[in-house]
């Protein structure tokens, strides 16, 4: 039984405890789930996305970048929410507007930054919308539904409270079981915006650990796409996009000296990536310099 | 095994709420019913009621006068409660009301206009003295300028795409018309009284053909609403997490507007503007028994409907043998709830 509100039986560490060095390993070979290509997007006049390319395999990616870069706009409409005014998104081999809403839903799951939460919905029950993109407006929960449901809710640590209405529960209480309603869809891309925020430290250190999991699943390995404020969790991804005023500055592991020039840069050089003895990884703010 | 997976509570105490109101609800529509029966010049009374089921006027009394006009506010308010369940879940807003979107301004210009119209003719009309063609009219004019008073809101919002610009299109709509409505009487005063009789709700003209009506209006949208049900919990997740989980949202809000458009045409145009239960209605049955919309539109409708059957009673029994119109009783009670609402509010 674990301690309350420590998540430590939530997510076993696939690869050694929390002391292991980020291991960082290049993306399983087969072909892209999602791709980006010279992606611009506006919002209003103002050209939020330039020319973004990225091709997404099966693994986690972490968009980073300081506020206003377009990280959001940029997962949006990865997820077929926000048409590009140029360039597509491309699912497989398709261009996404060509996909069907539904078909779309049953390979990409989002969820929204901050999302906020009207009605009386139970815990359970909105976890069961994620089944939606799965049975649609009409179709009866099954057996495979049910589980699917109380695994997402397992591994999300809601079992407990599944009965209690979302709008009482607290601002991390409630993002979890927002994520569960994504992990219910059983989507095998993800496509997480902020998906830390509200959470407490043993929380966020259980969600990094279940990102990685589920990214290297080896009977399915899902495409984990999140934006992450938090620089120590988007760490340890395999992957970040580093992304400022709508371009991508740099793509690749954490441990690519480009990429850890760019976070310098595209944040003011107010971090500093720095790996300690064993290669872990480190971020310092900049409190202490003039 | 994750430690908390065994710990499931039961989701009795929810169910059990649930059933509760469904049988406080089917108690009280019962005794409504009953109640409406019983009611009549003299007020509510079980002894006259025995006495005028024994005389020669039963079957005129009770059969074409009281059993029709209890049932239909019912029906009027089945179909009101249903509609503010609708416009709460597709505005994600508890206070919204079935009106908002230029249905009620629309069907009052209608009957303004038919009301001038025929005043113009050289007749001079009161809601009293309709006969069935001219009420016939009345309905229909109301209902056209309902269903043309939301059309009027699609199109100014260019359509159901954006729920803001939906919501500010109505109420640009509802003050247009409004204010067209007033013009009209301005220049023609014999449509003054009619419009005020049906501001203020009246279910005294329901008889059978419109209870067929009203019945297999509230049995179609109902079934209808209840399909969407699975969307308008989506929609609780708010619109862009409603539409990652395919839900192509421009068809669907579309529907849910149309269904608001049609109910509240068909109640507004039978009943006039009876104030309240719309928004009141689902707003009961989420305090006292919430739930997903499954749910919620089926209790909210007979929420409404119980609403409007007690509201039609006091209506007719509080200053026996003369009637207030049921709108003012709607509105009062409706307002008091709101009150109270506020200052429970206030002190949490």
């Amino acid at each position: 039984m674990s301690a309350p509100g420590r998540p430590q039986a939530l997510i076993p560490e696939p690869h050694g405890g929390e002391g292991t060095p980020v291991s960082v390993r290049p993306a399983p070979p087969g072909a892209p789930v999602l791709a980006a290509e010279a992606l611009h997007v506006r919002l209003g006049r103002r050209e939020v996305l330039c020319g973004i390319d990225t091709r997404l395999a099966p693994g986690w990616t972490a968009i980073v970048g300081p506020n206003g870069a377009g990280k959001s706009t940029l997962l949006r409409t990865l997820a077929g929410l926000w048409p590009p005014s140029a360039g597509c998104v491309r699912l497989g081999e398709r261009d996404l507007r060509s996909v069907p809403a539904a078909e779309r839903a049953r390979q990409l799951a989002w969820l929204a930054q901050q999302g906020d939460v009207s009605g009386e919905l139970t815990v359970r029950e909105t976890v069961e919308l994620g089944r939606m993109a799965r049975l649609g407006l009409l179709g009866t929960p099954g057996p495979a539904d049910r589980d699917a449901v109380d695994r997402a809710m397992a591994l999300t640590e809601c079992t407990a409270w599944q009965q209690r209405p979302v709008r009482q529960l607290s601002g991390g209480e409630r993002q979890r079981v927002l994520l569960a309603r994504v992990l219910a869809t059983e989507a095998p891309a993800l496509l997480l915006d902020e998906p830390t925020t509200h959470l407490d430290a043993p929380h966020q250190v259980a969600l990094a650990r279940l990102f990685r999991r589920l990214a290297r699943d080896s009977a399915a390995p899902r495409m984990l796409l999140t934006v992450l404020h938090d620089l120590p969790v988007a760490l340890q991804a395999e992957r970040l996009l580093v992304l400022d005023q709508g371009r991508l500055q740099a793509a690749g592991p954490p441990t690519d000296p480009t990429v850890q020039q760019a976070l310098g840069r595209v944040f003011g050089g107010a971090l500093r990536i720095e790996p300690d003895r064993r290669g872990r990884l480190h971020v310092r703010l900049a409190l202490d310099e003039d | 095994m994750p430690a908390d997976a065994s710990a499931e509570p039961a989701a009795a105490p929810a169910r059990r709420r649930r059933a509760a109101l469904a049988l406080a609800l089917t108690l009280t529509l019962m005794l409504g019913l009953a109640a409406g029966l019983a009611t009549g010049s003299s007020g509510f009374s079980l002894p006259a009621l025995w006495a005028d089921l024994q005389g020669p006027d039963a079957a005129l009394l009770i059969g074409q006068i009281r059993a029709p006009r209890s049932l239909g506010a019912g029906l009027v308010g089945g179909l009101l409660g249903l509609t503010g369940a609708i416009a709460q879940g597709l505005f994600r807003n508890p206070l919204a009301d079935p009106y908002l979107l230029g249905s009620a301004a629309g069907a009052g210009l209608g009957v303004v206009l038919v009301l001038a119209a025929t005043a113009l003719g050289g007749a001079t009309l009161n809601l009293a003295g309709l006969a069935w063609a001219e009420r016939l009219g009345l309905v229909g004019a109301a209902f056209v300028g309902a269903v043309a008073g939301v059309s009027l809101t699609l199109l100014l919002a260019r359509g159901a795409v954006h729920t803001l610009r939906l919501l500010l299109a109505g109420v640009v709509i509802g003050v247009m018309l409004g204010a067209l409505s007033d013009l009209v009487t301005m220049v023609s005063p014999e449509a003054l009284r009619g419009r005020q009789a049906f501001m203020l709700g009246n279910t005294s003209y329901l008889g059978w053909p419109a209870l067929a009506l009203l019945g297999a209006g509230l049995a179609v949208l109902w079934w209808q609403a209840r399909r969407l049900a699975r969307a308008l919990d989506a929609l609780t997740l708010g619109e862009d997490s409603a539409a990652s989980l395919g839900l192509d949202l421009s068809r669907v809000r579309l529907v849910l507007v149309v269904l608001l458009s049609l109910g509240t045409a068909l109640a507004v145009s039978q009943a006039g503007l009876v104030a309240f239960v719309g928004l009141v209605a689902p707003h009961l049955v989420r305090r006292a028994a919430p739930g997903a919309h499954a749910w919620l539109l089926a209790a909210s409708a007979a929420m409404g409907a119980a609403l409007l059957l007690l509201a039609d009673v006091a209506s007719r029994a509080l200053v026996a043998p003369q009637e207030l119109p049921v709108g003012v009783v709607t509105g009062v009670l409706g307002g008091l709830y709101l009150v109270w609402l506020l200052r429970q509010r206030a002190s949490t």
